[in-house]
């Protein structure tokens, strides 16, 4: 099962095993990793699950739609080219060792 | 002794208060008791994703066993609670197992129940509601043999069944007893929109619809007959009227009730200081402060008034402040509302509504009170912005769409 790694914010590492196609926001927020808060559980809604994700990931990670597009236009933390919300990445095996950093604020 | 916390519903509201007890450094006992026989969920995929098979069961799941067991929050499932009462040696609460759970304060997070349809037939088989994981694995396990479905009721949970049918291929009919679509939570642009947006997708829409009876044949429902005569036939018929609170426990109590629901002033807090209660199953003051009280049945809700209710609990005074927000997702349309719309005395609408994207904003002698936004994310986040800023987007410039509203926001702490 492919693993993935959360940055937080003050610098704590957690990695945890995923099922295939669960996606980056829900790993982190069943298992209590502080930072993702995920209000609308994953249906694109609130962009409080944004991260920054590692550089040699960003390709497998996939396209941002139009929608995830503008909700990370209006996300809290800075948006870098990096950014993506966490619900729309979904885990596969070419993701396997991937690592995001959660923004500060959601 | 370690203080006792004991939270009856074991959903959105009550597994956020123990989460929000633990994130906040309380050390006491707490337990969730809940009545369904799974851990805490998510309901909004139910009518959605869930339905659409597009998300599995154990996706609805908020937090993992591993979670509760970290965070030494205990989770009894299938328990339903019958009697509550504070007796001399402190708080006692019953469970229809027979076991019982003491306690020093309580929160009570019991949510709603679908109203229930009462007319001749209702109880036919095929006559299904959507609140719980239960009813929505109902309708799944009828779903491939299902070619008629009457959605009773033009709410949002409705209307998102209907759209998960309809894309399924199921031949949808909509009875609306009402003159519009979403009426309480939408002006009419915004529901007018929807009803030729649902009809455009192929599903009929019925408004003013008198429901006679429910017509069955051998114990299953066939088909609904309404006042005109008309019969609308049906392999299912889904009922969407409503929701009534779960007071029953609060009533035990003799907590403060207004018809059935459970009052609570902004921190949460019911009539006895020893008990609060958040969720669908609470009526409290206008959370942006503004006159009188409010019935708020959403996550945002759930979630933003449990973590008040978790800092009642440990003696934090802090009121409930937040601008509420909802979204629906019906067929390829992203419904988002943020703040509340009631008492509004001019609308600004902005994009394209042939395009099937476009916003509605709402203002109040010149001030922003809300914003209705279809596939429009940037005007859905530049409103949630100003209102959470207590600022304002004038009326007049808001009306050029070609403006983005981001760059109208004027005067609060932005
Ligand atoms: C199908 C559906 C779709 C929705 N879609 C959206 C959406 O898109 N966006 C949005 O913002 N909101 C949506 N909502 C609303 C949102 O899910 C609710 O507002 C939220 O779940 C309320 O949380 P709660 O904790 O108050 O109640 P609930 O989540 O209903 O939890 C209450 C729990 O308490 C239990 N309980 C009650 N009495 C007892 C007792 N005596 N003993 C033990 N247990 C008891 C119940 O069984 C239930 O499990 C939707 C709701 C439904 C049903
Ligand atoms: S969880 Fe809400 S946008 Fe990702």
């Amino acid at each position: 099962m492919p693993h993935v790694t959360y940055i937080s914010p003050d610098g704590t590492e957690t990695t945890l095993e995923a099922r295939d196609g669960d996606s980056v926001m829900e790993i982190a927020v069943k298992n209590g990793v502080k930072g993702i808060v995920a209000e609308c559980g994953g249906a694109c809604s609130c962009a409080t699950c944004h991260v920054y994700v590692d550089d040699a990931f960003i390709a497998a990670a996939g396209e941002v739609s139009d929608l995830e597009d503008d909700m990370l236009d209006g996300a809290e933390s800075e948006r870098l080219p990096v950014s993506r919300l966490s619900c729309q990445i979904k885990m596969c095996a070419e993701l396997d060792g991937l690592k995001v950093r959660i923004a500060p604020k959601q | 002794m370690k203080e006792k916390i004991l939270i009856i519903g074991a959903g959105q509201a009550g597994m956020q208060i123990a989460s929000s007890l633990r994130d906040e450094g309380y050390a006491g006992d707490v337990t969730i008791v809940g009545e369904e026989a799974y851990a805490p969920y998510q309901r909004p995929p139910l009518s959605k994703a869930y339905l659409a098979g597009d998300m599995d069961e154990e996706s609805l799941e908020f937090r993992n066993e591993h979670f509760y067991v970290e965070n030494n929050i205990g989770v009894v499932t299938g328990d339903k609670i019958v009697h509550v009462e504070f007796g001399p040696a402190g708080g006692l609460a019953t469970g229809g197992s027979g076991k019982s759970y003491e306690f020093d304060k309580l929160a009570l997070t019991t949510g709603a129940d679908p109203r229930k349809l009462k007319v001749e037939g209702a109880d036919l088989d095929g006559v299904l509601y959507m609140r719980h994981l239960d009813d929505a694995k109902e309708l799944k396990k009828r779903w491939d043999s299902i070619d008629n479905l009457v959605v009773l009721g033009g709410g949002f949970i409705g209307l998102e069944v209907a759209a998960v049918a309809q894309k399924a291929g199921k031949n949808v009919t909509v009875l609306q007893s009402g003159s519009r679509l979403m009426s309480r939570a939408v002006s009419p642009i915004v529901s007018d929109f929807y009803k030729a947006a649902h009809e455009k997708r192929g599903t009929t829409v019925h408004l003013n619809a008198q429901v006679s009876h429910l017509v069955g044949d051998r114990g299953k429902v066939t088909g609904v007959q309404l006042a005109d005569g008309t019969l609308v036939p049906a392999d299912i018929v889904m009922v969407g009227i409503g929701v009534t609170a779960r007071g029953e426990l609060a009533d035990q109590l003799a907590l403060e009730m207004e018809d059935g629901v459970i009052v609570v002033n902004e921190f949460a807090e019911t009539s006895n200081s020893n008990v609060v209660a958040a969720g669908d199953a609470v009526i409290l003051p206008h959370p942006l402060g503004h006159e009188g009280t409010v019935r708020l049945e959403s996550v945002q809700n759930a979630v933003d008034q449990a973590k008040v209710a978790a800092q009642t609990l440990m003696g934090i005074r802090e009121p409930y402040r937040a601008v509420p927000w909802f979204w629906s997702d019906q067929a390829d349309l992203k419904l988002q509302i943020a703040g509340l719309s009631s008492g509004y005395d001019q609308t600004v609408i902005r994009g394209d509504r042939a395009a099937d994207k476009f916003s509605v904003l709402y203002y109040k002698n010149g001030s922003l009170l809300a914003i209705d936004a279809v596939n429009d994310v940037s005007d859905y986040m530049a409103v949630r912005r100003a209102l959470n800023a207590g600022a304002n987007i004038p009326a007049d410039a808001a009306a050029d769409s070609s403006t983005p509203l981001k760059t109208l926001i004027t005067g609060g702490e932005a």
